[in-house]
């Protein structure tokens, strides 16, 4: 008796499998408005470092529809993205006191407060209280 | 009466796999293994399968279950309406219906090492290696670990690249650099902090959602990949703190 083991080919049906797979997928396309973003945040510092004129022109270009568009789809995206990752966060730092580990709740919690904080602080640094 | 289409191959008659429909009683407490070992009794003396315990600790009997990755002895028919589905273990070759060929798994497994290392052998006489109820908590959860496989199943990085160390070898490596007898960390990281070790994961995370004792790899592979960033950055930007 002869072995001939099958070896069944991969397609990217796998993303359809089941509904975990698209909720990855979704986080990992998320990437691409959080890389977006960045590179306009990159694009308003050279305009600033153009001159008032540079920057006034910059500021009325984010007021179009599509310059809108774009901010409230990739706010939507950016906060999937933290949610997600910040809700994996207790996997990858337990931590143990004692005997037991601190409740997930907890770790993923942590994070949620330091970047409360930091947003707070980003935004009294930008003048806004 | 339920009905089972189940995927067959015979390596020695077909060019592919092709699905077969068995019926079979739908009682309240068979599984997807009760109603395989009905028709392997009853219907069809050929259909091959892989199975031990029936109760969900020996790891043999993995197999998708309408797409998902299952121990068919943990699979209650009762849970399932209409058509069942039964093919053999994604990611794997198919040696024959539901036996998949798992030499590429047990060749990992070994390679992670995941045995005791301990820093000082000692003798016999000198006692066992002790340990407190919180050393033993570290790491428990990853030994519950059966080798059943279906993480792989379930793990889309490990189809798509099949040189991944993939979850379960690292989970069992990780739980034995989270032991406090072990001092076999260093000798584990060639494999696990490769390129197709832990950093081939993306964090999926199936690999969790579908363990059936509930281990945790995908937290596992992280918990590495911390490790391993420490390690690097004491080497680049600290190297005096190397012993």
């Amino acid at each position: 008796m002869s072995r001939r083991p099958y070896e069944r080919p991969i397609t990217s049906e796998w993303i359809f499998r089941h509904p975990r797979y698209v909720r990855y997928m979704v986080r990992e396309f998320s990437c691409l408005f959080i890389g977006g973003y960045a590179l306009l945040m990159v694009v308003g510092l050279e305009r600033l470092s153009q001159g008032p004129a540079a920057w006034e022109s910059f500021l009325q270009a984010l007021q179009a529809p599509a310059s809108i568009g774009f901010h409230i789809v990739a706010l939507a995206f950016s906060l999937y993205h933290s949610v997600t990752w910040f809700n994996l966060t207790p996997k990858a730092l337990p931590v143990q006191v004692g005997e037991e580990f601190l409740p997930d709740g907890v770790i993923a919690g942590a994070h949620y407060a330091a970047w409360v904080g930091l947003s707070i602080g980003l935004l009294w640094m930008a003048g806004v209280f | 009466m339920t009905e089972l289409s189940i995927l067959r191959y015979n390596p020695e008659t077909d060019d592919q796999p092709r699905f077969q429909s068995y019926e079979v009683p739908c009682r309240e407490d068979w599984v997807v293994l009760d109603a395989l070992n009905y028709i392997k009794e009853n219907l069809d003396p050929t259909l091959s399968y892989r199975w031990s315990c029936h109760m969900a600790v020996c790891g043999s009997c993995g197999m998708m279950i309408n797409q998902e990755p299952k121990l068919a002895c943990k699979a209650f028919l009762r849970d399932y309406q209409g058509l069942i589905r039964v093919e053999p273990l994604r990611h794997f070759p198919i040696e024959r219906d539901l036996v998949t060929v798992i030499d590429d798994f047990m060749a990992k497994l070994s390679r992670v090492r995941p045995y005791l290392i301990p820093k000082d052998v000692k003798a016999l006489e000198a006692g066992e290696y002790r340990q407190t109820p919180a050393e033993l908590k570290r790491f428990k959860q990853y030994s519950m670990c059966i080798n059943c496989m279906l993480c792989y199943a379930a793990c889309p990085e490990y189809g798509l690249i099949p040189k991944y160390i993939g979850p379960a070898a690292i989970a069992l490596a990780h739980r034995w650099n989270q032991d406090s007898r072990d001092a076999g960390r260093e000798e584990r990281q060639e494999a696990l902090a490769a390129k197709e070790g832990a950093w081939e994961c993306s964090f999926v995370g199936a690999c969790s959602e579908v363990c059936p004792e509930h281990v945790d790899p995908a937290g596992a592979i992280q918990q590495v990949k911390i490790r391993s960033t420490v390690d690097w950055y004491q080497e680049h930007l600290m190297p005096w703190l190397k012993k």
